[in-house]
């Protein structure tokens, strides 16, 4: 063996460049993120504005045209984003200034509820596309309970919300028992049982016991005044008891998950499956509990889009929207962490209140902000991509 | 093909797995490469092949600095290579791995039948017996590995590495392989075999280099002692027995009465076995990897979907009982695949500690948990298994294979009252600093009264730990020896050899390659005997003043030479 | 020594063999009774039902063919029980039901529930059929999708998108250019652009696979509705008016009976469907491409180590994919409509996802699975229009129940491809 050609090993540490810790790396990527959402859907707006078309073929002629145009339709739309999720600074009253934010918290009541309902399942390794489903069921009995029954005031609310929230357990119960049992993947079944509970939806409102007498199309009679949830802020704003109850289910999640022995196995479940059927963990009972638990929120979102008033306290076969699948991107958004649904629940019922202001204001259609969402949840997934973007060094291994 | 490797090296964030090495294959050799697992041989070699990018270093092929951007480059230039984990596709037929990535074609579409008749000749030719036709997925696997070995020949390999390829294989396919080996080497091609199995590379080698903890630490002659290559190998001499006394068995702990697994596919794994441990007595169940012994402490666990007979623990019946029941009953258990099964790598070592003892006092009081209880105990088991870390809450995942498993050890072995002790592989993949200490811990338990089950394929550890030895083939168990029963007869009834028979055709065979007299040295032969350095059979390899060569080792610790040679 | 040998214990109990599986026998069981009491017994005995085997186009026609409707449910439900039995005896001796059982079931199933369902009424089947065969273009072209890229270990959940951004695309360029190629080739390329989204952020960042599919479809349905209001309504002339495809009748195939118009007397995207549907099965389990691409998905390591470039496979396939799905897109403007709408594949790619399991990662398995969506769907249409005894919301719900019984009874043990949705990182 030749032992000539030795390298002796320099060990003398080489002074390292200064790097950014994780934390800040973190921050950093999710602000480059949404700046990155938002360029881009700037691009998009301006081509969609009539005027920067017309002034596009002359471009190279006579490019501050198109460059102005665009501004404008750009500079209008955000401005007009901004003052309908925040604050309104053209408005005579401090009512009216206020309300934005008021509203971006109203919309995001329920986006957190669902939101809640995909992040639990993630952190047990379960992909629940059914919120959808899980909140069309909790929107159904809420509904049915609201509008049908009648009984006094706390009650009947109280009655209403455990109502909902039972319809979206046991609809995501399903999902859960049908993977438990013959493992039966939960993506597929939840899509199925999307489709399902809006059929089912549909099927309802035909029938005399959910139409609302005197009218032909599919909506129910109104929830009963004692089953709606009340306004905290004054009858001028619509944020109501939802809000806290959203924020009291993220906190029982966090506790759920972090301080409790069924968190700890939903975790384990999630983490590492092997291992926690062989620390005897029953991981057929978990999945099915992590999926009862999520449909619990899903139907408090179902039920918060009903006795919350969103669709004037009846329900149709609107009334769930997209909120079960936007709730997939504000689950991404916060990381599956409850406090970081809350605070993306919040940036996604911003982006929403103020989107609708937007359409309203400039004509710039509200899609934009799913345009925009998307993009987010994208860079935030790939942070690689994002420092090449803006050529960042990636921070210190912990 | 005469193929060098120059100042190899190879990190892996901080750790560096190969620190500049050197090593030269001539053409027709046989080098093996000797060390202990986690020494950086595999990653070597998977540099060579292309699979890694090396840091620093050159290879050369007959003189030619190459580069192998992937294996396809290595491949193109004649080097095969066997893994230890087989790169073959379950679903796929024989013919079909073995055309994989240079596929013959007729037109648009493959021709299936030239890769047939392209296996038949080379199985005729290597004596590689194997059916082009069967799916990989239903062959046993000795004879995947022929079909690796052939998948390599198609490709006209000139060099073959082949990496840990024995740890599969009972004796008697063990030697069936050198045979090929030699066959191989016949022909004029050379091979690079990786293993930690003294014998097998004493059988089979014409030169030997010794890798530690990274680095070259000499080479060596197949005349070279096992005690010196062990030596060479570990850094120290090895002391693989354990200081303990003779057991005091007590009552029966564990009972299996015709217990009885089969697979998903219906067949018997575990094949009607009786046994008994006592408590105060080590029995260690030996065998080949795969003929059931893992079934049998898993079914013995509750993780086993089909399972009939009977297993009691202090007379209470645990088949049909769910694993937390069995748990509850007073068992400590460390399954075989720590990171797999035992542990959940992104938990913090606290929560590991805790792993399946979360629901129970003083870590939880009804659904609550107490997250400081739960780090104060961490802390201390930390402590006293010596689990090297900076920090209990940082993740399971982040530790070295000996720390995680010194975390499982700690969780099983401090549950407050444990009767049966079950571990299986207890020392696989752990430094040998971190394997006396596991040993210790374990005759603890024993004289303390609990009963211990062992699953070991290391017949080293085997012969240091057990009380009695089970042996087990093919789901049943072939006998219950004492642990001083010679290698060769141990050797034998892995292979299905029933006690009699081996140890009439282990004494007929006496002085053959794999029946010699027993690798660890008795302790009281390491202890206190001096003995002459190693001679010229050891060539000195890099010389640094914290790595002693293999003629160094007996200025720190004395062995001896193994008699009669 | 004492040598304490264990010696062999005689097996007293009786030896032990798997748990026989009853799920196949039980739901065919099940639904055998079912078919028996409802459709049959429970059924009009007064009543015919006509099926109508024409719709003339063809050559010569077939006479109507009237039947009691009550007897034929019960005939019909019986044979589905017999073939319950015959599972039974399979499962005892804990054989697979053979596929062409399940056919014979579920055929003998259709025909009591058609029978029943269409009492008293004329219920036109060549027309049933040619329907089936025209929904269950975007399926089949999304589930070829799904099998390409699977098969290559990437899970594609963002086939609705590419359904999507092919429709949006080939109405937007079909509309400019007024020309179907065009059109056509415009959904091949923003079917292609969705996958490579997919495939730098899945294979080359290695992100959560389920997850940017998810992301994308969004990204796509924000897209395509933000310059459907923007744009293309507002200039529907321009923008949103393209040429719709025509049948084109294949001489003497298209005049064989019941066959003949259901296959052969269809639009140009159905022929190419066909074409895509060959390619990628003798693809696949034909060429080197295919040993290469399914050796990806199940072993991407073993795949390495012969010297094929496991992401440079994967993201090709799902580049193929991409465009497979596209132009299936294409199928709900230039296909049937013309114009693009909001939203308007409306989950079909999920279902086309579903298809694919459905079908076991198999190019044809997934045709037969897409089919049976397909008629279903039709099946619902022309009842509506002929009228029945059941909500025409639960018609609609019969697909997803369906898949939902499939990938929970039959096929829960269906084996995807081993590396299906893990990315391969190399060291």
């Amino acid at each position: 063996m030749s032992t000539t050609e030795l390298k002796t090993e320099v060990t003398a540490p080489v002074p390292e460049p200064r790097r950014r810790r994780a934390w800040v790396d973190q921050v950093l990527i999710y602000l480059l993120s949404f700046v990155l959402a938002l360029v881009i859907s700037a691009f998009l707006i301006a081509f969609a504005d009539p005027d920067v078309r017309s002034a596009l073929p002359y471009f190279f002629s006579q490019p501050m045209d198109t460059i102005s145009a665009a501004w404008e339709s750009v500079s209008e739309a955000y401005k007009a984003l901004f003052s309908g999720s925040i604050i309104n600074f053209s408005a005579y009253t401090v009512t009216d200034a206020i309300r934005p934010f008021t509203e971006s918290l109203y919309t995001a009541t329920s986006l957190i509820l669902a939101g809640l309902a995909v992040a639990l399942p993630f952190r047990a390794g379960l992909f629940n596309i059914g919120a959808q489903g899980q909140l069309i069921l909790g929107a159904i009995v809420a509904g049915y309970i609201g509008f049908s029954w009648a009984l006094p005031f706390p009650v009947h609310l109280l009655v209403a919300i455990l109502g909902g929230m039972l319809a979206g357990s046991l609809w995501a119960g399903i999902a859960g028992l049908l993977k438990a049992r013959t493992g039966a993947h939960e993506v597929i079944v939840t899509i199925m049982l999307n489709w399902i509970a809006i059929y089912l939806l549909q099927y309802l409102l035909t029938l005399d016991a959910f139409q609302r007498p005197g009218r032909d199309d599919p909506l129910s009679p109104p929830v009963a005044a004692e089953g709606r949830l009340p306004r905290i802020l004054g009858e001028d704003f619509r944020l109501n008891l939802g809000f806290i109850l959203a924020l009291l289910a993220a906190w029982f999640i966090w506790w759920l998950l972090e301080r409790s022995t069924i968190g700890f196995e939903f975790r384990a479940v999630g983490a590492n499956p092997s291992a926690a059927r062989t620390a005897g963990i029953n991981v057929r009972r978990a999945v099915t509990g992590v999926m009862v638990v999520a449909g619990a929120m899903a139907g408090l979102a179902g039920m918060n889009q009903i006795l919350g008033g969103s669709t004037e306290y009846a329900l149709g076969n609107g009334i769930a929207g997209d909120i079960g699948f936007d709730a997939i991107t504000v689950a991404l958004l916060g990381r599956s962490t409850p406090l970081g649904v809350v605070l993306a629940g919040i940036l996604m019922g911003a982006l929403r209140a103020g989107g609708s202001t937007m359409q309203a204001a400039t004509g710039t259609p509200i899609d934009i902000v799913l345009v925009v969402q998307s993009l987010i949840v994208l860079f935030i997934a790939a942070p690689p991509l994002v420092r090449k973007i803006f050529r960042l060094r990636a921070p210190k291994p912990e | 093909m005469r193929l060098e490797l120059r100042g190899i090296t190879k990190r892996f964030g901080t750790f560096t797995a190969n620190d500049s090495i050197d090593l030269v294959v001539e053409p027709g050799q046989i080098h093996c490469l000797l060390g202990e697992n986690g020494a950086g041989k595999s990653t070597l070699m998977n540099s060579l092949f292309g699979l890694y990018r090396p840091d620093e270093g050159q290879i050369l092929v007959d003189g030619q600095e190459v580069h192998f951007r992937d294996p396809g480059d290595a491949m193109d230039a004649g080097i095969g290579m066997v893994h230890q984990h087989f790169m073959l596709v379950p679903v796929f037929t024989v013919a079909e791995n073995v055309m994989l990535g240079h596929e013959h074609t007729k037109g648009a579409f493959l021709d299936i039948e030239a890769a047939r008749a392209q296996v038949l000749e080379l199985s005729h030719k290597y004596n590689l017996e194997v059916d082009p036709d069967a799916l990989i997925e239903d062959l046993p696997v000795g004879v995947q590995q022929r079909v690796e070995i052939i998948k390599a020949l198609v490709k006209d390999a000139q060099v073959l590495i082949l990496d840990e390829p024995t740890a599969v294989l009972t004796p008697q396919e063990t030697d069936e392989l050198l045979e090929i080996i030699r066959g191989l080497k016949a022909t004029g091609r050379s091979v690079v075999m990786i293993s930690h199995k003294l014998r097998e590379i004493k059988a089979v080698a014409d030169i030997i280099t010794v890798i530690r903890r990274g680095k070259v630490v000499g080479t060596a002659l197949p005349t070279a002692s096992e005690t010196e290559l062990a030596a060479a190998m570990v850094g120290r001499a090895v002391s693989l027995r354990v200081e303990k006394g003779a057991a005091q068995p007590r009552d029966v702990v564990l009972s299996v009465r015709g217990l009885t697994v089969r697979s998903a596919t219906g067949q018997a794994v575990v094949d009607h076995v009786d046994l008994d441990v006592h408590g105060g007595e080590v029995v260690c169940v030996a065998g080949v990897q795969g003929n059931g012994q893992t079934e049998l402490t898993q079914a013995i666990m509750g993780l086993e979907e089909f399972v009939t007979g009977s297993v009691t623990v202090k007379g209470q019946e645990l088949v049909g009982r769910s694993t937390r029941e069995v748990l509850d009953s007073g068992i400590g258990f460390v399954p075989e695949d720590r990171s797999h099964d035992g542990l959940v790598g992104p938990f913090s070592i606290a929560e590991n500690m805790i792993l399946d003892q979360y629901r129970q006092e003083p870590f939880a009081k009804g659904v609550r948990m107490k997250p400081s209880v739960i780090a104060a105990n961490a802390e201390e088991k930390v402590a006293e298994f010596d689990v090297r870390t900076t920090g209990v809450q940082l993740s399971a995942g982040s530790l070295s294979g000996g720390n995680q498993q010194k975390v499982v050890l700690a969780r099983e072995l401090s549950k407050p009252v444990v009767s049966l002790f079950i571990a299986c592989q207890p020392t696989r993949g752990v430094d040998v600093g971190a394997i006396e200490f596991i040993h210790r811990r374990v005759i603890a338990e024993r004289d303390a009264g609990v009963a211990v089950l062992i699953v070991s394929t290391e017949l080293d550890e085997v012969a240091a730990l057990a009380d009695r030895v089970v042996v087990m083939y093919r789901g049943k168990i072939v006998g219950i020896v004492p642990p001083d029963t010679p290698r060769g007869v141990l050797g034998l009834m892995m292979a299905g050899v029933p006690l009699e028979a081996a140890l009439h055709s282990d004494a007929a065979h006496v002085g053959e390659d794999l029946a010699e007299a027993p690798l660890v040295v008795p302790a009281e032969a390491v202890e206190g005997v001096p003995v002459e350095p190693g001679e010229a059979a050891v060539v000195p390899g890099q010389p640094t003043a914290e790595q002693p060569l293999l003629g160094d080792r007996a200025t720190t610790t004395p062995t001896t030479e193994e008699g009669g040679r | 020594m004492a040598l304490d040998t264990s010696a062999p214990p005689a097996p007293v109990e009786p030896e032990i063999q798997l748990p026989i599986s009853y799920k196949a026998p039980i739901t065919m069981g099940v639904l055998g009774v079912f078919a028996l009491v409802v459709f049959g017994l429970m059924g009009d005995p007064a009543k015919t039902t006509t099926f109508d085997l024409t719709i003339g186009t063809e050559a010569f026609a077939l006479p109507d063919v009237a039947v009691p409707s009550m007897a034929f449910s019960v005939v019909t439900a019986v044979l589905c029980l017999i073939v319950a039995g015959y599972a039974l005896v399979r499962a005892r001796s804990r054989r697979r039901v053979p596929w062409w059982a399940i056919l014979a079931f579920g055929l003998a199933f259709i025909l009591s529930f058609l029978s029943w369902v269409a009492a008293g009424k004329t219920l036109p089947v060549t027309g049933l059929l040619q329907g089936t065969i025209l929904l269950s273009v975007p399926l089949i072209f999304g589930a070829q999708s799904g099998v390409l890229c699977e098969r290559a270990g990437v899970v594609n959940i963002a086939i609705e998108g590419q359904l999507l951004a092919g429709a949006f695309m080939s109405a937007v360029v079909g509309s400019l250019t007024n020309n179907i190629w065009l059109g056509l080739l415009a959904a091949v390329v923003a079917g292609l652009l969705v996958a490579w989204v997919l495939a730098v952020f899945a294979v080359t960042y290695f992100v959560d696979q389920v997850i940017v599919g998810v992301v994308i479809n969004t990204l796509v349905l924000g897209l395509t509705s933000f310059f459907y209001t923007a744009v293309l309504s507002q200039n529907v002339e321009t923008w949103n008016s393209p040429p719709v495809m025509q049948r084109i009748a294949i001489p003497v195939l298209s005049d064989i009976p019941i066959l003949g118009p259901v296959l052969f007397n269809q639009s140009l995207i159905v022929y190419l469907m066909y074409v895509l549907v060959a390619v990628v099965h003798v693809g696949l389990f034909r060429t080197r491409w295919g040993l290469r691409v399914r050796a990806v998905g199940e072993h991407p390591k073993a795949a390495d180590t012969v010297g094929i470039d496991v992401n440079r496979v994967r993201f090709r396939n799902v580049l193929l994919g991409g465009m497979a799905a596209g132009l299936g897109g294409a199928f709900f403007t230039l296909g049937s409509v013309g114009a693009f709408g909001k939203a308007m594949t409306a989950g079909k790619g999920f279902i086309a996802l579903a298809a694919m399991i459905f079908g076991r990662w198999s190019p044809l398995g997934a045709v037969g699975a897409a089919l049976l969506f397909g008629f279903a769907d039709q099946l619902q249409q022309v009842l509506s229009i002929i009228g029945t005894p059941i909500p025409s919301q639960f018609m609609l719900m019969a697909p997803y129940l369906a898949t939902l019984f499939v990938v929970a009874g039959l096929a829960g043990r269906s084996r995807a491809p081993a590396a299906d949705g893990v990315p391969y990182i190399k060291s």
